[in-house]
């Protein structure tokens, strides 16, 4: 089959590799329909994720038809249309049963890695470096999908593959950003960056009684997004974030903060010098602005939620502001089967449609392009879905431009 | 999961059910803290009244900042001694240092200016140092040939399934990647056969020491062994009823001795490491049944062990471990029956 390859920084290539086989008892293989670039996806592209091989197939949002089921799964059939979570999650240990499917304490084999890095390890991923298992991706033709009995989830056939496919990962994560804010009917919720979690952020913390929401980026089009969701929004290349914020709130600053960027924040140009230098220099391994704005931000005895992905060690946490003024951090990777069910039903109840964050859809062939514009945030991308059984030049572009095709 | 390893480490909660061959001699011990205090003293004299100690062993007087020099490196050594709890490389470092003094008083004997008589006499008195320094420290050592590797892990389950488990030793090569096979001899007794470093094979026949139901498994290694080694498995009901509390204590020789055991970890087979891996591999066994495969840990969890994430090739599968073929408790079908299967599904 084809897959998505990593081969390096910033060295895609989709590549004929063996088909996908059943391995443990619970797997389920997936003929894949429909796949997406996630903006933690582009930390590998970036180089920032230790323990990636040369090889490793990418890609942890997916969809698609069961193909095969192992002996041990008796909840799906063949010919089953699913959406797999991005977390794999064993479904019988102490978090799982805790409905903390993140911290699987079984699907990780390599969590003696993660150990090194974060003290535990959370549960594995598809497609996420070999730290959280080396567990192969869902930017392909087929995938693997372990405890397929835990995991995926069936979905209407009513419903097309655009307006379900973030419900394997982005929209539950924006929505447990929201989630995590403890939200009260009048609160106001602060939410740094606009990429597609931070759209569902915006749009869940409506769903869950936000009186308003304030968004934070600097892209335009990504603005316009947001402001398009219902939310008031600060340009932070234009506007000073803390004082634009006081000013609309009265002096309080928001009931809660949430950080949808993580460790590769952009800030104004001294401040994200000094991270980036610290970043290169290995002194630090992310970019905190944001997080750090949204502490100094968030109101007294406020929430501030981290769901933008961050690695491993950062320096200048505002430590005190935390203290003083009780604020309460909330973190984690997705418990995704907590939220899977209940937003298909947000879905087919057509209180959201997820479909409206998709600005481009190109074929399997051309994910090296599409990573280079979701990257460089060219053509006003942001949010691209792959479809692995369209020709490979989807988009027009990819296929002509021969500085994708990567040589090896 | 939590692991630790150590040597000649003695907690007292865990000591009495813990196998602890070749631990170092107290004597060992007492003498080290004598030469650690002879290191500080003769350090500190070195540094301070270079010039007595040159007129003392007859060198040049103009020796005195090689003197100072000597003297630091005799307090590294004492610090290092008072700094292990078994100080091993602190006593080996002074007869590092030791050969270092010979050397000079050799150089000095050379020198026409130098008073021989009072050369010899400290050349004499640096060798019966060294020679309790060399005692000493093989002592030290000889304790240390004995690795020690300790884990434990929480399983979702009651103390008497996990106890059962592991009680039927035949299970063992479930979890365990480097034990090939266990056979149960009877009257306590069993036959194990393991995977040693670079492709030797080992084997050795066991028997049970302590066997308490539900609590605790003890076992050690009969003569003529290929490897001498000793474990301790306890199983503690978690608090809350939150399932069992493992906790593992082996403790073995190297193949090959020390030397053997160095280039094992220079491969990524740190005992502790395997110990813990083996353990969290139990762990999926009793709570789910069978260990869970990566595509990138098809041939190991190691960093170096690690292939692409990517499906494997039909040559790789047949070289991977771990698979449900050899692991899974409810697994009817042979080997080859489910290397068939695995196989069989093309979609080219």
């Amino acid at each position: 089959m084809r897959a998505n390859c990593w081969f390096g920084k910033t060295t895609m290539s989709v590549e004929e590799v063996p088909d996908p086989q059943i391995l443990n008892q619970r797997d389920a293989i997936v003929k894949i329909t429909s796949t997406a670039i996630c903006g933690s996806d582009l930390h590998m592209y970036n180089g920032f994720i230790p323990t990636m091989q040369r090889g490793d197939i990418l890609g942890h949002e997916f969809m698609g038809e069961v193909v095969e089921v192992g002996r041990e799964v008796h909840n799906l059939k063949v010919g089953d249309r699913v959406v797999v979570p991005f977390t794999i999650s064993c479904g019988n240990c102490f978090f799982c049963t805790q409905q903390m499917f993140s911290l699987c304490e079984n699907s990780n084999p390599n969590a003696w890695m993660a150990e090194k890095m974060f003290g535990h390890s959370p549960s594995g991923m598809f497609g996420y470096s070999h730290l959280t298992g080396g567990f192969a991706g869902g930017q392909a033709e087929y995938a693997r999908v372990p405890f397929a009995d835990v995991g995926p989830i069936k979905v209407p056939s009513h419903l097309s593959d655009e307006q379900v496919l973030f419900l394997s990962d982005i929209f539950p994560t924006g929505y447990m950003g929201a989630e995590m804010c403890d939200i009260k009917p009048g609160d106001t919720i602060a939410i740094w960056g606009c990429g597609p979690v931070g759209q569902f952020s915006i749009r869940s913390a409506f769903l869950l009684g936000a009186e308003r929401v304030i968004a934070i980026d600097q892209v335009p089009e990504r603005l316009q997004m947001a402001q398009q969701g219902g939310a008031e929004t600060i340009n932070y290349e234009e506007q000073n974030v803390y004082e634009t914020l006081m000013d609309m709130t009265g002096g309080r600053g928001p009931d809660a903060c949430i950080d949808d960027v993580g460790m590769e924040a952009h800030a104004p140009v001294l401040i994200f010098a000094y991270d980036r230098l610290k970043q290169a220099m290995a002194l630090e391994t992310d970019r905190p602005h944001a997080l750090r704005e949204a502490i100094m931000c968030c109101r007294n005895g406020g929430t501030v939620s981290i769901i933008g992905g961050y690695g491993g060690f950062i320096d200048k946490f505002p430590i005190g502001s935390l203290m003083n003024r009780s604020l309460t951090i909330k973190a984690g990777q997705t418990h995704m089967q907590r939220y899977m069910r209940p937003l298909l039903q947000r879905i087919e109840n057509g209180d959201i449609d997820p479909s409206f964050v998709i600005t481009h859809r190109l074929s399997l062939d051309d994910a090296p392009y599409g990573y280079d514009i979701f990257k460089n945030k060219k053509d006003n991308c942001i949010k691209i879905v792959l479809k692995p059984d369209w020709a490979g030049n989807g988009d027009g572009a990819a296929a002509k431009d021969d500085s994708y095709t990567v040589v090896h | 999961m939590n692991r630790s390893m150590s040597s000649g480490y003695d907690n007292a909660n865990y000591s009495t059910e813990r196998a602890e061959p070749g631990l170092p001699t107290s004597s060992a011990k007492r003498l080290a803290k004598g030469l650690g205090w002879f290191s500080i003293g003769l350090g500190l004299a070195e540094l301070l009244a270079p010039r007595a100690i040159a007129n003392i062993s007859g060198v040049s007087k103009e020796r005195t900042g090689l003197i100072r020099l000597y003297g630091l490196r005799e307090i590294a050594s004492g610090i290092t001694i008072f700094s292990q709890e078994k100080p091993t490389e602190g006593v080996w470092s002074r007869v590092v240092g030791d050969a270092l003094d010979l050397t000079s008083l050799g150089m000095a004997a050379a020198n026409p200016n130098t008073k021989k008589g009072r050369l010899a006499f400290a050349t004499a008195n640096v060798l019966a140092v060294t020679a309790l320094d060399v005692i000493c420290a093989m002592q030290l050592s000889n304790g240390k040939r004995g690795i020690h590797a300790q884990a434990s892990c929480v399983v979702n389950r009651e103390p008497e399934d996990v106890y059962s488990f592991w009680r039927n030793f035949q299970n063992l090569p479930r979890f365990m990647r480097h034990v090939e096979s266990v056979h149960d001899l009877g009257d306590g007794r069993s036959h194990w056969r393991v995977k040693g470093p670079a492709g030797m094979d080992v084997e050795w026949d066991a028997t049970i020491i302590a066997d308490v139901p539900n609590e605790v498994i003890t076992w050690r290694s009969l003569e003529n062994a290929d490897v001498d080694n000793a474990g301790a498995v306890r199983f503690e009901r978690a608090p809350g009823g939150r399932g069992t509390i493992v906790r593992v204590n082996l403790e073995y020789n190297p193949i090959a001795g020390p030397l053997g055991a160095t280039v094992a970890k220079l491969f990524g087979e740190e005992p502790e490491q395997q110990l813990d891996d083996d353990l969290r591999r139990f762990k999926q066994v009793m709570e789910i049944g069978e260990v869970v495969v990566s595509e990138g840990s098809l041939f190991g969890t190691g960093y170096m062990a690690q292939r692409p994430a990517q499906p494997p090739a039909a040559s790789e599968l047949e070289q991977a471990e771990m698979l449900p073929s050899q692991t899974a408790t409810n697994y009817g079908g042979s080997e080859e029956e489910f290397k068939g299967r695995a196989a069989g599904r093309g979609t080219q």
